[in-house]
């Protein structure tokens, strides 16, 4: 490898911190816009729209509503999706391509060519379930699918599935203790991130819910919009940071779990 | 879910044989996929506290056979009876079969003492109890330093080590064995070969070991099953199988072998004016080919000598050198090293042979 000199280090080092700096504006210069413009008040700065949504019994339950839709999402998606690939891999090696074309299709339909597929599958399902928003988890499951199935699909095919299920099998296991002792640990950050990414995009899911009907987060807070803009533009910054912190949070759960230590080469003796 | 009960932790287990060993049958197991016969008509029984090892060149079914036995593998046809009991229909988990795979296959998210312990933790047995037998048998496969270490902190030699206690942990019907030592270097390979069979002899596990080195084969197991296309071709002791193998394809698969023409009468064998005893299975008269040991051969300089050096290779204690005889046909002879530089390429050499049974076949295979 070339050793770079002084200079071209220090050149390269402010590259670096030149791209940094243009990005890090990119990103945080709308949220300036939004922290700016939710505190305007008469004269000087007010919190009042930052108070306020906490009070907004609408938007608590809007809160509520996606947080739900998150952790269901992710359960029903993990449950389906799981169990499917291990078997496909194990059993049905063949069926491979068709379960990766079959999770991959919802990324190719727009948002709404699948509402208008959906909407009279919906009535059936609000018929059975209820109209609670909860019944979104449907859709939401189809929607994280390719997201979900490419991370699952890495973690899967980084370990060595086959030897490590028969050996636990040989020892005693049935299947459910397979999937829970031995697969989920050893892909956990592949289920974290499958998880993070269905996450990430419950909490920002306007189109479907909206054209279904039901009120979420990213509804209430357009809804919210119309009628009071400070409110509204405090609450998506809130809503925003609120997911970074979710997601932040997430990936130290992610990190938790990966405590032992890396691999110092070991001499046979 | 049945099983051996676990001797309390009170019982000093390095004394304790478990006396676990049970007869094992495999009754004509056969296994077709499409019109290939991985298993095509397999009996073999393994005798309490047994080891057999199946040797045969990859493809032969082996690991088919193997993986049969511990419920991995669906037949097609034939019964796996283990114990008096016909388990064939029983899943893998609830066979309490201990294996031991050829890749390598802790659990990377356990240290080696939870791997130990991962099948006991199955059994609900209580978390003191797990500890101290899984300490123990690490300590038995003498890892007990390495109990917390995790699989990628360990070297291949150990990895196996600690399968193998993981799969004696649970105290086993019966132990499989699927070539562990393929993945391992040389000298590794030799040392965990011994250590398996003294692990195996202490605990008394009715064990099936799957190789395709003959030489691992020769060495560890009780009695060594040669395999070809789905079958047993024969099952013997050690000697017995390298002394008189019962057809070519032994004779030619376990240690090497010399091709000579010869003549036979009364069961007794011709072979480059040597007359020598023809094993049982043998051609009885006529002309034949004598499947003859290298180490059988004696080679001495002799500027009269009919055969001429053609080539040899130092293999440490012993060489071997290739003779060409003057009716064309090669020769393989096994000499002490030190008797190697007497025979450079080119030197004329008399050959005689070792009067040791042969195996004689049709002239024409």
């Amino acid at each position: 490898m070339a050793v770079l000199t002084r200079a071209q280090r220090r050149r390269a080092s402010v590259f670096r911190w030149a791209v940094l700096l243009v990005l890090g504006a990119f990103f945080l210069l709308p949220l300036y816009a939004m922290a700016e413009f939710s505190t305007r008040g008469g004269k000087g700065r007010t919190l009042e729209p930052w108070r306020a949504m906490f009070h907004d019994p609408d938007l608590t339950a809007a809160v509520s509503v996606s947080l739900q839709l998150a952790v269901l999402t992710v359960a029903v998606m993990l449950v389906l999706l799981l169990p499917t690939m291990v078997w496909v891999r194990l059993r049905l090696p063949r069926l491979h391509g068709v379960l990766e074309s079959l999770c991959l299709l919802p990324l190719t339909i727009p948002a709404i060519v699948l509402v208008v597929g959906l909407s009279p599958v919906y009535r059936q399902v609000t018929r059975v379930f209820g109209d609670s928003p909860r019944t979104l988890t449907f859709v939401y499951v189809v929607l994280v699918l390719p997201y979900a199935y490419r991370a699952l699909d890495a973690g899967l095919a980084s370990i060595d599935l086959r030897v490590l299920s028969e050996a636990a099998r040989g020892l005693g296991a049935g299947w459910p203790a397979v999937l829970l002792r031995v697969v989920l640990p050893n892909m956990w950050s592949a289920v974290v991130s499958a998880s993070f990414l269905a996450v990430a995009l419950v909490l920002g899911e306007f189109t479907i819910a909206s054209l279904l009907s039901f009120s979420n987060l990213q509804v209430t807070i357009n809804l919210l919009g119309k009628a009071d803009a400070f409110l509204s533009v405090a609450v998506s910054l809130a809503a925003l940071l609120f997911a970074f912190v979710l997601l932040l949070g997430l990936s130290f759960v992610g990190a938790g779990r990966h405590r032992r230590s890396r691999a110092r080469p070991v001499e046979e003796s | 879910m049945s099983h051996a009960p676990l001797p309390s932790a009170a019982v000093p287990a390095m004394t304790r044989a478990t006396g676990a060993g049970v007869e094992v049958r495999l009754e004509d197991l056969r296994r077709t996929y499409g019109t290939v016969h991985a298993l095509d008509g397999l009996s073999l029984t393994l005798e309490p506290a047994e080891l057999v090892a199946l040797l045969g060149p990859s493809g032969c079914g082996k690991t088919t056979a193997l993986r049969a036995l511990a419920g991995l593998e669906e037949l097609t046809s034939g019964r796996v009876v283990v114990d008096g009991v016909d388990v064939t229909s029983i899943a893998a988990n609830k066979r309490d079969m201990g294996m031991v795979f050829q890749a390598y296959s802790l659990f990377p998210h356990l240290t080696a003492l939870d791997n130990v312990a991962f099948g006991l933790r199955l059994r609900k047995i209580p978390a003191a109890r797990r500890r101290a037998r899984a300490a123990e048998m690490l300590e038995l496969v003498g890892l007990s330093a390495e109990t917390g270490r995790y699989a990628s902190q360990l070297s291949g030699g150990q990895q196996q080590r600690v399968a193998l206690a993981r799969a004696l942990a649970i105290e086993p019907t019966v132990l499989l064995l699927d070539e562990p030592l393929s993945a391992l270097d040389a000298k590794v390979r030799a040392q965990l070969r011994e250590e398996i069979r003294r692990v195996q002899l202490e605990v008394g596990t009715t064990t099936l070991f799957v190789t395709h080195d003959q030489e691992e084969a020769l060495a560890i197991a009780d009695r060594v099953g040669v395999m070809r296309a789905g079958r047993l071709e024969q099952i013997d002791s050690p000697t017995a199988l390298y002394a008189r193998p019962a057809s070519p394809f032994v004779a030619e698969f376990v240690g090497l072998t010399n091709r000579l023409p010869c003549t036979v009468d009364s069961g007794v064998a011709q072979v480059l004016g040597t007359p020598i005893p023809a094993v049982a299975g043998s051609v009885t008269r006529g002309a034949g080919t004598a499947l003859v040991r290298p180490e059988s051969v004696t080679v001495t300089p002799d500027a009269l000598g009919e055969a001429a050096v053609e080539a040899t290779s130092f293999l440490g204690a012993i060489a071997h050198v290739t003779l060409r005889l003057p009716d064309g046909v090669r020769l393989r002879a096994q000499v002490p090293s030190a008797a190697a530089p007497q025979l450079p390429v080119g030197t004329r050499a008399r050959v005689t042979l070792a009067p040791a049974p042969v195996l004689v076949i049709a002239a024409d295979t």
